[in-house]
């Protein structure tokens, strides 16, 4: 089966003018997608991240036929984005978490009404899903209230809910947890699992909260400067990337670094010390015994780099996987 | 097919144009204060006219009487335009602000979803003014109806209409082709030199003299008023011209249709 979603060798270049001296304007080309292959299968849920400017949105923009590329393709529903985007967009939904698509001074019941009409949502069809989405994600007290009278937590519900109102085949959604607390966002998380399992919704997300990814995806794409540097399964990434364990040892007395083969002493506190060790040339185990037979210890834990620490560390490194 | 995307597109107008009244109507203050005001102005632009009917001169062959008729046609013309897609001016802001990205994940007509969700009610003000000045000239100028003549009246308003439709969407695209829309505004009231500021190939600035000014302006009124006031053609001038406009519409509707196209594939978005 083709893919939802495939791209090849995507690519967008801006034009910018910067200033160069008083008058004088210079040209500028900033290369926002250097070349994206991406294949999305229907009913995946893919967590398309990387640092700030790597190009996240703007790929999206050319996914939902916002933006045009300056060269290779994208097919999304088998679809030209740009030749076909009105066919395109009646078939997908799109929240871009920086923006509204509601109604600002209309009450968030008439944003839905006005989207029923605009995407001749069947009306039985409209009733059954509003009603699921109002319990879902708990709509029911603010339906009476203006758009611009919700906090942002309360408006991002609605943001889904009008993005999925007409059963979108593929959800394209750039940063919607922005700015949530934890409540709405488990909220919004629990509402895509759903939409996913049960409606085998292929969700495309962009965000840099990596707990999204981790509750919500199996399939993780980074980006750095416009490429993907990685592509694949959560657990994979932690394979490949967090090869660096931490045993912390709680001794018996205070004393200096303990000095054992293959690892560093990267703390002390006290009678607690972290020594770090590289995954593939030694064990725990081996590093505990080594321990114990230089000093009684009272406890000891073992530490995994989080997500979030190794994707750090890839961005910083500059993506050069 | 065609036909079915003209009937979707004028019903999300209608839907898209109803929400935007009643969002307006959601400030009635404001609402009221500002249709007020336009149907002051209104009045008081009528008022001016009304005096000029009083005295009737001539110039050059036309007498006011004809001139008021000419003033009616275009007004009703560049009124309604101005009604329907005359919002089409909001599109700098959104453009500038990267917000136009909202109304092309929507499955409408980008054109139609624009000028619809800034749909500005109190707009009707200025047809109603001048459907009263061209009633009244009708009424007045001495015109001898023939069927041809009856024929001609509406559709030369709605050909005018569709002219004065095209021009506003031919010069709110050149939002598309500039992030910086002030710039653009002064390169139109300094006269700087566009072509060379901007990537406008397609916009020279004698065809851009000739599509916004030139066509809407001779081919709204002055042409069709020759027939039906039944007034001497001027010599350079063919007289099958006077019967061009519906023409003139079609081919500003391709041209506009062009430059709008090109237009949404050069809107770059913004970073943020
Ligand atoms: N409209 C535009 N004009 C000029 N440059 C742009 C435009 N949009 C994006 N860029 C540039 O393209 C690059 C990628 O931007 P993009 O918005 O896609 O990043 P992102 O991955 O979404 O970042 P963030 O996490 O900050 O949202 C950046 O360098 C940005 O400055
Ligand atoms: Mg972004």
């Amino acid at each position: 089966m083709a893919g939802v979603v495939e791209t090849r060798d995507l690519t967008k270049t801006f034009t910018v003018r910067a200033k160069a001296g008083r008058v004088r304007r210079e040209r500028r080309e900033v290369v926002a997608v250097a070349g994206i292959d991406l294949r999305i299968s229907s009913g995946e849920m893919v967590g398309y991240i990387g640092p700030n400017g790597a190009g996240k949105s703007t790929t999206i923009k050319m996914m939902t036929g916002v933006l045009t590329p300056s060269a290779g393709t994208v097919r999304v529903l088998g679809l030209d984005p740009i030749t076909s985007r009105v066919e395109l967009v009646r078939r997908i939904g799109v929240v871009f978490g920086q923006r509204t698509q509601l109604w600002w001074d209309l009450p968030l019941r008439d944003s839905f009404d006005l989207l029923r009409a605009v995407y001749r949502i069947d009306p039985q069809r409209y009733h059954a899903n509003l009603a699921a989405f109002v319990d879902l994600l708990d709509l029911g007290p603010m339906l009476d209230t203006p758009v611009r009278q919700l906090s942002l937590g309360q408006r991002m519900r609605g943001e889904l809910t009008a993005a999925l109102l007409h059963d979108p085949a593929l959800v394209f959604l750039d940063e919607p947890t922005i700015g949530l607390d934890v409540v709405s966002k488990h909220a919004v998380r629990r509402f895509l699992a759903e939409m996913n399992r049960d409606h085998g919704t292929t969700v495309v997300l962009t965000t840099h909260d990596l707990a999204d990814i981790e509750q919500l995806c199996e399939r993780m794409v980074i980006i750095d400067h416009g490429r993907i540097v990685h592509d694949g399964p959560l657990e994979e990434f932690r394979i490949r990337h967090g090869t660096q364990r931490t045993v912390v040892v709680d001794l018996e007395v205070e004393g200096p670094p303990l000095q054992v083969p293959n690892t560093t002493v990267v703390r002390v506190d006290g009678a607690r010390q972290w020594l770090s060790f590289d995954r593939t040339v030694t064990t725990a185990a081996a590093v505990v015994a080594a321990v114990v037979a230089l000093r009684p210890i009272r406890d000891v834990a073992i530490e995994e780099p989080a997500v979030e620490e190794l994707v750090r560390e890839l961005y910083e490194r500059g993506g050069g996987a | 097919m065609v036909g079915e995307r003209i009937r979707a597109g004028l019903a999300d107008y209608r839907t898209l144009a109803a929400a935007k009244l009643r969002s307006d109507w959601q400030y009635r203050a404001g609402f009221v204060a500002m249709f007020a005001s336009t149907v002051l102005v209104t009045a008081m632009d009528f008022a001016g006219i009304a005096v000029v009917f009083t005295k009737t001169p001539e110039l050059g062959g036309w007498t006011f009487r004809d001139v008021a008729f000419l003033y009616g046609v275009a007004g009703v013309s560049f009124g309604l335009a101005d009604f329907l897609v005359g919002s089409v001016e909001q599109i700098s802001p959104r453009v500038r602000t990267g917000v136009f990205d909202m109304l092309l994940i929507r499955p409408v007509n980008a054109l139609v979803n624009l000028t619809a969700s800034e749909f500005t009610f109190r707009r009707v003000g200025k047809v109603a003014q001048a459907l009263v000045v061209l009633v009244v000239a009708t009424a007045v100028a001495d015109i001898e109806w023939t069927l041809g003549r009856i024929l001609m009246l509406p559709l030369t308003i709605v050909s005018g209409t569709v002219i004065a439709c095209a021009t506003w969407v031919i010069t709110a695209s050149i939002a598309f082709f500039t992030v910086e829309t002030q710039e653009i505004a002064n390169t139109f009231t300094y006269g700087g030199d566009l072509a060379t500021s901007y990537p406008l190939h397609i916009f020279e600035s004698w065809l851009r003299v000739l599509v916004t000014y030139i066509v809407p302006l001779v081919f709204v009124s002055y042409l069709p008023a020759l027939y039906i006031l039944d007034l001497e053609t001027p010599l350079a001038l063919p007289s099958w011209l006077r019967f061009a406009s519906p023409l003139a519409a079609v081919a500003m509707v391709v041209v506009a249709r062009a430059v709008w196209r090109a237009g949404l594939r050069h809107y770059r978005s913004t970073g943020s």
